[in-house]
């Protein structure tokens, strides 16, 4: 397991740390950077949905509406923590 | 008249870290249940609370961790694990890439630790903030608000591994929610914002769920792609939107 551990560490910095070193020696065209600026709220998109929908594997609608809880109380301005919390109350009494 | 100055550096140094932490404080609460939920589900898996903990120091990916957690519970072999968590983390590769090229008035020296301490959440965070990286000792606020967040990673998942033989399954699966939940919560603010982001977000789930469900690609390949081509096409209709 310590071996997987490594090698999943090992992986996982390169790629963080590269970017750091590429950078500075180019200079990217607008376009690039405008690309560049918009990626986080890309990747936020599909780190959740369809991933979302996993939760409960065998009915995806448990984690819809968990999700669907979590963009409503979002919406509201409530705290992550709880938002963490409620949502997985839901889940809880759903599944 | 030396030391005046040195001072003044020390306190503006203080308060840069001061609204570091400040700015980490909803990753560092948001992550400590989900630490916790990673600490449950590995321990359930036979994982040991060295092992686990260790994980979290080193890896500090949470849905590499739960995949490989969950992976290890099914049988896969050392190969896929690592493998699967490479092209499943290959997206901080272009965060880091975003995240270098608006800080570029951050030495090497400061970048290279920060880039280590880049997630997910601590990206959309430091992304939020660009403001900061134009001011002196930018250095400062981004590494506060990534060592709480780090810190807040790894108590959490020890917690969640001793927590793991008490905890009833029923209870860690619905756990499964807090990181999507948590991404929610990251989101939602900046498309209040600017709606705009609000739609590339959208188009990036609509490809993600294309290349899973159609295109049967990997889950990481899945994720890379789609955020690769949603933030293109965000970026070509913001620009046309601009007349360029």
């Amino acid at each position: 397991m310590m071996m997987i551990i490594i090698g999943m560490a090992l992986v996982t910095i390169v790629p963080r740390f590269i970017p750091v070193f590429i950078v500075d020696r180019i200079q990217f065209p607008e376009w690039i950077n405008q690309w560049l600026n918009v990626i986080p709220y890309a990747a936020l998109g599909a780190l959740i949905f369809p991933g979302v929908l996993t939760v409960i594997p065998e009915r995806p609608w448990i984690g819809f509406v968990g999700g669907l809880v979590a963009v409503l109380l979002a919406i509201f301005r409530v705290q992550t923590i709880l938002i963490v919390a409620i949502a997985s109350g839901v889940i809880f009494l759903l599944a | 008249m030396d030391s005046v100055i040195s001072n003044k550096q020390t306190t503006e140094k203080m308060k840069m870290m001061r609204s570091g932490l400040a700015a980490g404080v909803p990753i560092t609460l948001g992550y400590f249940p989900i630490a916790i939920t990673y600490g449950v589900l590995a321990s359930q898996s036979g994982i040991s609370l060295l092992e686990l903990t260790a994980m979290s120091i080193l890896v500090y990916a949470g849905a590499a961790q739960f995949m490989g957690t969950n992976m290890f519970a099914i049988g896969a072999g050392g190969i896929e694990i690592v493998f699967a968590t490479f092209v499943l983390n290959f997206r901080h590769f272009v965060m880091s890439l975003s995240f270098a090229n608006r800080t570029k008035g951050i030495t090497n020296s400061w970048k290279l630790p920060l880039s280590l301490g880049l997630t997910d959440e601590s990206f959309s965070v430091a992304s939020l903030h660009t403001e900061k990286a134009k001011q002196e000792h930018s250095s400062y606020f981004y590494g506060a608000l990534m060592i709480a967040a780090y810190a807040s990673w790894i108590i959490g998942s020890f917690i969640g591994g001793v927590l793991g033989d008490v905890i009833p399954s029923s209870l860690s699966q619905s756990m499964g929610i807090a990181l999507y939940a948590m991404f929610i919560a990251l989101l939602i603010p900046s498309v209040k914002n600017e709606v705009k982001y609000g739609f590339i977000a959208l188009i990036a789930m609509i490809c993600n769920y294309v290349f899973t469900y159609y295109v049967a690609l990997a889950e990481g390949w899945a994720i890379v792609c789609s955020t690769l081509l949603a933030s293109f096409i965000g970026m070509m209709i913001m620009r046309r939107s601009e007349g360029k």
